[in-house]
């Protein structure tokens, strides 16, 4: 009996061996390596499946030209299902076994910040698109994280421009705000906006929360009619704006809707946000060369019109890959350096990051009108 | 009435802390409803609403629970498979209302059947844990192969142009909808045509047998599988109807969607006790009525824990539910 | 016995030597060759894991309590262990110099490290994450306590496991709104700041002590009552055995070691979310005992290494732009594996130690290892 646990212990040692075989990652002079990090299954793959199209784009694009400063690129694709225990495995699978150099990526933040504290421990330089918690770029104690940047807003800006919008352009007196719990994005911009609309002179009437597993809205929305406000924020991403907004309708709620960039979307449900507006960087009819090349590019790959995730995933490998180009070197260091003082015309406006490593662009308030996203103004910070 | 009457002076003299909470909170309620009684009809008719969804899909498990003791994890996304067929029926091939409910509820039958063959039936012989696992694994299947990019793909999608035209009134200040109507007729009527099946016909007959007592059933000469299979049949039918419904209530489809109605309509089934037919129907609308009375007046981020704690607290007044059988519940 | 032998935990020194030598090859020579993502996925998390499904295993392998609790006890041990190393952990620190080897080049073809160091750690940072760790499992212990007592004085089978399925949801949703209550648990935001103290040998240390202290009980007299009540409550009763007592004590029991193993989570990831503690993966515990064998000890522990191994390896093994095929094939897989072997991987087979030894061995009557729980068929 003790003969056949030692041979049993045997067995998994040997195993343990063979299992621990390690791969040699043969990184020849000229090639640099990304992982392409985000949701491919579970409840958030949709948000996944934007943010790796986008990137996997930039990347196609950079090495048609040849490579950021020669590199060519190799890249790897990692599952994070949004979920934090999934993120750190991921993490460091795609730097400790693929041996990536950079990361783009990973879409909910509460994946992100697990990636972000592995990547740092080995240098690997993260680009986030669409990750809006604070925490993803700093740390607990305020300090900013050297090998983490993202391409997204996370400024309650345009909080304050959809306030000041409403008080001005629609003479909006009373609001109606909901939010959801644990994005950072969401919270930001509802509290934001309700600060400048209440110093503004307005009146926020409804201010309420739901969670992400959420899908009926309808006592939060039975509040919103009795309280009848002049407009409605729902600072959330499209999939959610949609049927709140079409349960909206159903209610008969004839508030105005307001919004952040969340909503940029084709998947977007323009009829149930009929007559609202939202905060972007970019608009479709934007003449900008880019804007325009990158809408037909995507169209023209994937068949459909790109979303704000698919434009934070091409946004952030642009970013990192620019950067390597400006930098002419992968290494770690040079890059962040090189990160730190760009100032990069991307699709969603130029950007510069700030100390903290989050971007400064400038938004634009579109409008939802039957069935088309038009151009209504440009707000800058 | 007077035996009611009986029941409910014994369960006060028991219980009276618990029956106190319940009055407070009833009376808690009925201020809140003064305060503002148009909020609360509204409140009212949206729990009635979701209700109807759920009590559909509760059905289901409650039916299949009561023949063959088994929590059909799958049946959420069966649920969902209704949603996607109704969705195809009516955008692309442009079918009408009626048209696209019968071909959801065909597709989940079919679909239901499969899985029943596959996964439940080799083990019916096997410790009931083993079924438990083989429905948690044929859920994830489900919620995971469709979301592959040759299926569904994993991205929502708008149902749009509705099988209904929309449209709403208002009744004294509150709004009602022809999609209310719609789904509270279509449940009403599922709800009797089972009942009929159930308790009026030999299949229901045989139904009831085949889950009082399997042996027995079969030396009576009844084909315990076929009835086993129909039972599955119909209340994947009823979950097709259900996810139809759903869908058109709460315009958004994805492979996902499934999960959270799943669980929630399972809770109802057991809150109103499960294998009772009515029991899941009045256990659905309590907890259709729970959910949005607690967002509305309570905390909208709380819900959950609100109808899961109650949910435990019925369970611990009544161990099998508001109907359910005390004889059936073994150890 | 005649003559008095030197036993801890009731294990002879020979056994506690093996897991030494164990933990040695394990520590030195094995884990050196892993890179991190096998080194946690592979080897810490399913430590971890194991000593959740043991508790788990305890309470429905054993006592027969379908329970789907575990997952909110793993929670709240997690939790509650986070926040005390996250308020004491920047202040306690009293490093312990030991001795540093420097290896040979023959040597160091075994064991591939340059130098070795022994004694080598902070001995404040290790108390902390015992004592954190010790109270994580303490407050599982003490809400199953509590709840425990209230559902399963009325509860039984299939009401139980909706019912502590209704408490994972509880927590989970709980700990989303947490922050308003507790502020450096940040809610649905994530918790962040902890220190990663969880080392493989604190993970090692208490799987093996779960194992032993769950065996032993297993096989004394205490162990036969919770195994009894499994096998038919009314006889048990009949006996003079407590049900109750019997019945809350392995819940209480089974979510300390869930407690303890949240604990390790929280300071092997050192990141918690509310999202990772939803009602979706609380299956997760259940289907492992199930696959490894309700009622095994030996076939929890090897197929919570198989499960994590397969799942986690699926990332490594599949080619590039088959990523979403992992949760395809791994439900074709559970389904394929239950179809075929309903009774789990190792059955009612016990390995080495685990195995009742103590009693004249019957034809198949290997008392702790019956799974004969939900034997009341399906049809």
């Amino acid at each position: 009996m003790k003969r056949r646990f030692l041979s049993l212990i045997v067995v998994v040692l040997l195993l343990g061996i063979v299992l621990s075989g390690c791969k040699t990652a043969t990184t020849t002079a000229k090639t640099v390596k990304i992982a392409v990090v985000g949701p491919l299954t579970g409840a958030q793959a949709t948000f996944g499946e934007g943010n790796k199209n986008g990137a996997l784009l930039a990347i196609e694009e950079w090495n048609a030209k040849g490579g950021p400063a020669g590199y060519k690129i190799e890249y790897v694709l990692g599952d994070s299902q949004c979920d934090p225990k999934a993120a750190a495995d991921v993490a460091k699978k795609v730097v400790d076994e693929d041996k990536v150099q950079f990361i783009i990526g990973a879409v909910c933040s509460s994946e992100t910040i697990p990636i972000v504290d592995y990547a740092s421990t080995k240098k690997v330089v993260l680009m986030s698109g669409t990750s809006t918690s604070a925490k993803v770029t700093v740390d607990d104690s305020g300090n900013t994280k050297k090998y983490a940047f993202r391409a997204c807003f996370i400024d309650p800006f345009q909080g304050k421009v959809m306030a000041g919008f409403a008080l001005n352009n629609l003479k909006a007196k009373t609001a109606a705000v909901v939010l959801e719990v644990g994005n950072d994005y969401i919270i930001g911009l509802a509290e934001e906006f309700k600060k400048a609309f209440e110093a503004g002179g307005g009146k926020v009437v409804v201010y309420e929360s739901f969670v992400k597993e959420d899908t009926d809205f309808s006592a939060i929305l039975a509040k919103v009619k009795d309280a009848n406000p002049d407009v409605f924020f729902v600072p959330t991403y499209y999939d959610k704006v949609s049927l709140i907004g079409a349960q909206a309708k159903q209610k008969g709620i004839t508030s105005v809707l307001l919004g952040g960039d969340g909503w940029d979307s084709a998947d977007l449900d323009t009829a149930a946000v009929e007559g609202g507006f939202f905060s972007n960087h970019y608009h479709p009819g934007d003449s900008r060369p880019i804007v325009v090349d990158w809408i037909k590019k995507y169209q023209a790959k994937y068949n459909k019109v790109p979303d704000a995730l698919a434009t934070g995933g091409y946004d952030a490998a642009n970013l990192v890959l620019a950067a390597i180009d400006k930098a002419g070197s992968i290494d770690p260091d040079a890059v962040v350096t090189a990160i730190e003082g760009i100032s990069y015309d991307a699709v969603s406006g130029k950007i510069t990051f700030d100390a903290q490593h989050n971007p400064i662009k400038a938004a634009a308030v579109l409008k939802v009108q039957g069935g088309q996203v038009l151009y209504e103004a440009t707000v800058n910070p | 009435m007077q035996k009611l009457l009986n029941r409910i002076a014994v369960s006060v003299r028991k219980s009276p802390v618990i029956w106190a909470i319940g009055v407070l909170l009833l009376a808690w309620l009925a201020g809140r409803a003064r305060q503002n009684p148009v909020l609360f009809a509204q409140f009212l008719v949206d729990g009635i609403r979701l209700g109807f969804v759920y009590a559909l899909v509760a059905l289901g498990y409650t039916m299949v629970y009561g023949i063959v003791r088994l929590i059909n994890f799958a049946h959420g996304d069966v649920f969902m498979i209704g949603a996607f067929a109704a969705f195809f029926a009516t955008t692309r091939y442009h079918w009408s209302f009626v048209p696209a409910m019968v071909l959801a509820m065909v597709v989940c039958a079919f679909l239901s059947v499969v899985i029943e063959r596959i996964a439940y039936k080799p083990l019916r012989d096997a410790p009931r844990i083993s079924a438990l696992i083989t429905a948690v694994g044929m859920s994830f299947f489900l919620e995971y192969f469709t979301a592959l990019n040759f299926v569904f793909t994993p991205n929502f999608i708008v149902f749009a142009p509705q099988p209904l035209q929309f449209k709403s009134w208002n009744v004294l200040g509150v709004t009602v909808s022809n999609i209310m109507f719609v789904i509270i007729a279509v449940g009403t009527i599922c709800l009797v045509a089972l009942y009929y099946l159930v308790y009026r016909t030999k299949l229901g007959k045989a139904m009831r047998a085949v889950a009082w007592d399997k042996p027995t059933a079969r030396l009576m000469g009844i084909d315990v599988d076929l009835v086993i299979t129909f039972t599955f049949a119909l209340g994947a039918a009823l979950a097709g109807v259900g996810g139809m419904l759903y869908v058109v209530a709460y315009p958004q489809i994805r492979t996902f969607l499934g999960v959270m109605p799943g669980l929630k309509s399972f809770i109802a089934a057991v809150f109103g006790g499960i294998g009772s037919i009515p029991g899941a129907f009045i256990g659905a609308l309590t907890i259709g009525m729970v959910e949005t009375l607690a967002a509305g007046y309570l905390s909208s981020t709380l819900r959950d824990t609100i109808v899961f704690s109650i949910l435990i607290i019925v369970l611990l007044l009544r161990p099998t539910g508001l109907f359910g059988e005390a004889a059936k519940e073994k150890a | 016995m005649q003559k008095p032998r030197f036993r801890i935990l009731g294990q002879s020194w020979r056994f506690w030597a093996m897991v030494l030598l164990v933990f040695l090859v394990a520590q030195w020579i094995v884990m050196p060759r892993m890179s991190d993502f096998r080194k946690t996925a592979w080897i810490m998390f399913p430590c971890i894991m194991a000593i959740l499904c043991l508790g788990l295993n305890l309470i429905f392998g054993f006592n027969g309590q379908f329970s789907l609790g575990q997952w909110g006890f793993y929670a709240i041990g997690a939790y509650a262990s986070a926040i005390i190393t996250y308020r004491f952990g920047a202040r306690v620190s009293l490093p312990v110099e030991g001795i540093t080897l420097q290896l040979p080049d023959l040597i160091q073809k075994i064991i591939p490290v340059a130098e070795m160091e022994l004694f080598h750690f902070d001995a404040g940072k290790a108390g902390l994450l015992l004592l954190a760790t010790l109270a994580g499992g303490l407050l599982a212990a003490l809400i199953s306590a509590g709840f425990g007592y209230v559902v399963l004085l009325r509860l039984g089978s299939d009401y139980f496991g909706i019912a502590t399925l209704g408490f994972t949801i509880i927590v989970q949703n709980l700990l989303n709104n947490s922050d308003k209550v507790i502020p450096e648990t940040k809610g649905a935001r994530g918790m962040i700041g902890i220190p990663p103290l969880t080392s493989f040998f604190w993970v090692f240390i208490f799987l093996i002590l779960a194992i032993v202290v769950l065996r032993n009980l297993l096989h004394s007299s205490t162990g036969r009552a919770i195994v009894s009540v499994r096998e038919d409550e009314v006889a048990a009763q009949a006996m003079g055995i407590d049900v109750l007592k019997y019945k809350v004590l392995s819940f209480v029991l089974g979510s300390f070691f869930a407690g303890i193993a949240g604990a390790l989570y929280a300071h092997l990831y050192a990141f918690l979310s509310p999202q990772y503690f939803g009602s979706e993966k609380s299956f997760d515990p259940l289907i492992i005992i199930v696959l490894g064998g309700l009622g095994n000890m030996s076939g929890t522990v090897i197929a919570t290494f198989v499960w994590a191994i397969t799942l986690e390896g699926m990332r490594i093994w599949l080619p590039m732009g088959f990523e979403a095929y992992r949760f395809v094939i791994y439900p074709i897989a559970l389904v394929l594996l239950m179809l075929f072997r309903p009774q789990g991987i190792m059955g009612r087979v016990e390995l080495g130690f685990l195995r009742a030894t103590k009693w004249p061995r019957r034809a198949g009557t290997a008392v702790p290892a019956a799974p004969d729980v939900g034997t009341e068929t399906a049809a």
